[in-house]
């Protein structure tokens, strides 16, 4: 009884008429739902137009070669899965679909997989998306994923598979994936001595491949050292890890602060691709105080968009990659880069300083559950447990003394949620240190001594010594 | 009235014992620990001669108040009896006391108590019963309802559940244990108390102190109509009407059912110091004892003595069910391994003093958070617990065996006191370790969680020419506790293993 006096009361503000309020008085429980719906429907329309109708999306144009290339990129590292009738994992197609679709009719035209992403999956279900729209309506980028081993042979097969799955004769950005770690002489082995490299020059020529260029993930040496072969390969275009965090908070030994890649970049004219806007999702979902901190700046904002934003407004950036599952992903996206608003200098000093110092004092590990590092060959889920620490240290169930308030709270939250997310077997206290996890991991973890670190904080909140 | 409190005590009684041994957390423990404490065998096997005196002394005075409120066998008899005589008035009838199996069964379980035969003690006794039904049968279904409570806690976000690995700890037990329930609520359900009155060694125990009890049940002749019906609610069959009115107080285990039955007031709870202690051994040629049932009471001995030797049974190893999806390497899970020495718990001093004092009655093993503590299935200890590190390890920081144990096999200790104690030892089979034999270049796993540091990491040229170190125990810091062995990579038996010391001493 209350809840309608209440509902109408709103009704009369909204100043819907009493005819309308009769209506919902009397068809009960059902009917009134619909019609709050109408009203906030027409309350948007009061409001300025819905960006996603009106808005146009930022193209940027690529300096080699006059390609128009939405700011916004398509990840396809995820999509959502589901079960085939074997209970093996596979995409869900028809989402994937959609959600491109959906991209494309907003102007996203830049596609980015590769043949290792899902297991191979991922580049199929692009090619049967994209496959259903004229192909001079998008780019393609893939990647030279040749990690197995250095034999040609696999090169080979994963650049023709790559074409075969995609259902395309051209691609038109190549990556050479994940370059950096081993530095030049991993690049030797890789690319060089194997002719795979001069082979990936010749279909440049041929133009099979529109625009070649190369991941990057490591430090600065190895990155010198990418820089280098510029001068010998002339890469089109390089794909650097760049976010507001790792802008000048990067730790030096392992990776290398985006400021300076994005300079040595910007010193060739080389077009930049964005990954990791987001590090991983973590930018999306940071601790506590740093939501409330970019809440108070703008109560309306996304915390993601923040992140995009600051990215988007170099302008040697040709495309920012955002991995997109759901489609309040995709649209919260599209709202950010449809009327692109670039960061003022004072913003981007906020994130890059203020933002960034507060995250910074979070133990967090760098990972962003991309899963090259799994299978671990001990069982242990190394993605698991960092994303679990992560979330921990994040939303401050963390706890860091004895003497902290809610210290028992905290330990029997952390304790029991960690048993939750792994089981008992794979969880840190079982890695044995063989390290070959190490290699794998593009964003250079030294995955067991982070696995150690947190095993000993276990430790600690188990035995109370903390 | 006096029916009435006795069934409030008892119900009180019964349902903290029994969560006692559901209570997995360890919790409860701290209000409701004594309760295992009065327990006659863990007290006389604790030597707790405050608690025995206490025990004569009542039943001295009330008669064996303890079989109807303490005992939570002879609780939950009541309740099986109760549950079959429900509306069926007046079933039980006066039968003679079974002598020779009474005397029989306590002589032997003297013998086996002396000759520290534990496993056929805790066979005979009540509260072991008790222990391992619970622990056996119940503790499944409430762990699997915490389970429950905690997917559910789970998808609400809280932590005030936690999953509990539910898993056979041991075959041979449990099938004791269920064996042992189906006589109880057998025997329960056909004659009320004949368990109590013929098999319990505690019961015979108490019945020459109770036929002296001071206060008693007596029947005043002068009222009595032989209407039979105090008789015939009597579930210790130890009122004889035709056979002179009298009570056999050493079978009467004060339930008051006759006194609240009593049309005729002749049923009195009363000070009788001076009536007769023996009026009890006249009743003598009543009805003669029904051969059927005496052969059922008989029978029911001979499957109780029977279970005691159970098929060796398999390992309660199963595949480890492991969620989430591809991406995962498979785990092999470890075997229990046969131990040169069983390794007891920290607080039991040695080998033989804890199996000398352990009543079997599982309540360490119901606390036991980290899966070590398990029934053993060596015929000698069969039922009584031995600690095992494949499911998990004796960890530093837990002493929980030690705080629950009623009988003094595991004495108390502390967090701090226990890192002091060597329980075992542990040793290397350097063929298995996966660094010795080359799978791995470094690992020292066993080195890292060493909550003690004998653990040290040496040099050793392999035998592909590579320097490697490998662990290497010094077994004079070494504690037993296992940590080594549970997380050793080598599956499915670990590379260093621990085995236990005969006698516990300080490191």
């Amino acid at each position: 009884m209350k809840k309608t006096i209440d509902r109408r009361e709103f009704i009369k503000k909204t100043g819907e008429g009493a005819a309308l309020a009769g209506a919902v008085a009397l068809a009960g429980a059902c009917a009134p739902k619909k019609t709050v719906e109408s009203l906030a429907a027409a309350a948007v329309d009061n409001n300025a137009p819905d960006v996603l109708e009106t808005g146009k999306m930022e193209l940027r144009t690529n300096s080699t070669n006059g390609d128009k290339v939405s700011l916004l990129g398509y990840g396809c590292m995820r999509f959502t899965m589901k079960k085939d009738k074997d209970g093996n994992d596979i995409i869900d197609q028809e989402n994937a679909n959609n959600l491109i679709d959906y991209a494309l009719a907003h102007g996203v035209n830049y596609f980015d997989t590769a043949p290792v992403y899902l297991r191979g999956q991922s580049e199929k279900a692009v090619g049967i998306a994209l496959s259903r729209h004229p192909r001079n309506s998008y780019f393609i980028a893939t990647k030279m994923s040749n990690f197995q081993s250095n034999d040609r042979k696999l090169a080979m097969q994963l650049y023709n598979d790559s074409f075969k799955n995609l259902q395309t004769d051209y691609i038109d950005y190549y990556l050479l994936h994940s370059l950096g770690g081993g530095g030049a002489a991993g690049f030797k082995a890789r690319f060089e001595d194997n002719g795979v490299i001069d082979f990936l020059l010749g279909e440049r020529e041929k133009g099979k491949i529109r625009q070649l260029g190369l991941s990057f993930h490591g430090n600065k040496e190895s990155f010198d050292d990418m820089m280098a072969l510029h001068e010998k390969y002339h890469w089109d275009f390089v794909q650097i890890q760049m976010n507001y965090f790792d802008w000048s908070h990067a730790d030096g030994r392992r990776n290398v602060n985006a400021e300076y890649l994005y300079e040595e970049l910007d010193k060739r004219n080389l077009p930049i691709v964005i990954m990791e806007p987001l590090q991983g999702g973590r930018l999306a979902k940071p601790a506590q105080s740093v939501v409330n901190r970019l809440k108070e700046r703008d109560p309306q904002a996304s915390l993601a968009s923040w992140a995009f934003r600051f990215v988007g407004s170099y302008p040697r950036v040709l495309t920012a990659l955002s991995g997109m599952v759901y489609m309040e992903h995709l649209q919260d996206n599209l709202r950010t880069f449809m009327d692109f608003k670039p960061l003022t200098d004072e913003e981007k000093t906020f994130l890059d300083t203020e933002i960034s110092d507060l995250m910074a004092n979070f133990p967090t590990v760098d990972c962003n559950d991309c899963k090259y590092c799994m299978p671990c060959p001990y069982g242990i889920d190394i993605p698991g447990i960092f994303m679990h620490y992560n979330t921990c240290v994040n939303e401050g169930s963390f706890a860091q003394s004895k003497e902290q308030e809610n210290y028992q709270k905290l330990r029997k939250a952390y304790l029991v949620s960690y048993d939750r997310a792994i089981p008992t077997l794979r969880q840190a206290d079982h890695c044995v240190g063989c390290k070959q996890c190490i290699p794998k991991c593009p964003q250079s973890i030294q995955i067991p001594r982070q696995l150690r670190r947190i095993d000993a904080y276990v430790e600690k909140l188990k035995q109370g010594t903390l | 009235m006096l029916k009435k409190l006795r069934v409030i005590l008892a119900a009180l009684v019964f349902t903290g014992i029994t969560l006692l041994f559901l209570d997995f957390t360890g919790t409860l423990h701290h209000w409701l620990g004594w309760l295992a404490k009065i327990q006659f065998l863990p007290a006389v096997l604790a030597v707790n001669l405050i608690v025995i005196a206490a025990m004569v002394l009542a039943t001295l005075l009330f008669g064996r108040v303890y079989c109807s409120i303490i005992c939570p066998l002879g609780v939950f008899q009541d309740g099986v009896a109760h549950l079959s005589r429900k509306g069926k008035k007046g079933k039980y009838s006066y039968s003679k006391e079974v002598k020779w199996l009474r005397y029989g069964v306590l002589a032997l379980f003297i013998i086996a108590l002396i000759a520290g035969l534990n496993s056929l003690v805790a066979l005979l006794a009540p509260y072991s019963a008790w222990g391992r039904i619970v622990q056996n049968i119940l503790a499944p279904v409430w762990q699997w309802g915490n389970n429950l409570l905690a997917a559910i806690a789970e998808r609400r976000g809280s932590y005030a559940f936690y999953t509990k690995e539910v898993w056979l700890k041991s075959l041979p037990t449990f099938i004791i244990a269920a064996v042992t329930l189906v006589v109880i609520v057998i025997l329960a359900w056909k004659n009320g108390r004949t368990y109590c009155n013929t098999v319990c060694p505690v019961g015979t125990t108490l019945s020459f102190f109770s036929r002296f009890a001071m206060f008693r049940p007596v029947i005043d002749a002068s009222k009595c109509k032989n209407c039979h019906q105090c008789e015939r609610k009597c579930k210790a069959a130890c009122i004889d009407i035709d056979g002179g009115k009298k009570i056999d107080y050493s079978r009467c285990v004060d339930c008051f059912n006759c006194i609240d039955n009593c049309k005729f007031g002749a049923l009195e709870y009363r000070f009788a110091w001076k009536n007769g202690a023996s009026a009890a051994d006249k009743g003598n040629e009543a009805a003669p004892a029904d051969k059927t049932r005496r052969a059922f009471i008989v029978g029911s001995a001979i499957a109780l003595g029977g279970s005691a030797i159970p098929a060796r049974a398999q390992t309660d190893e199963g595949p480890i069910e492991i969620e989430g999806e591809g991406g995962f390497a498979d785990i092999i899970p470890k075997t229990a391994i046969k131990r040169q020495v069983a390794i007891t718990p920290f607080g039991s001093e040695s080998v033989e003093q804890f199996y000398k004092h352990c009543t079997a009655c599982q309540l360490c093993v119901a606390v036991c958070p980290n899966n070590v503590l398990r029934p053993s299935k060596d015929l000698k200890h069969l039922m009584q617990p031995e600690m095992s590190y494949e499911r998990g390890y004796c960890r530093p920081e837990c002493v929980k065996c030690s705080e629950v144990c009623p009988a003094g096999a595991i004495l108390k200790i502390t967090p701090e006191e226990k890192t002091q104690w060597k329980v075992g030892t542990a040793k290397i089979q350097p063929w298995l370790c996966l660094v010795d034999n080359g799978e791995v270049e470094e690992c020292g796993n066993c080195a890292r969680h060493c909550p003690v540091g004998a653990i040290q990491m040496v040099q050793k040229e392999r035998e592909d020419g590579k320097t490697v170190r490998i662990p290497s125990v010094e077994e004079e810091k070494c504690i037993g506790c296992g940590a080594c062995e549970n997380l050793c990579p080598a599956r499915p038996v670990s590379a260093i293993t621990v085995n236990g010391y005969l006698v516990h001493h300080k490191a």
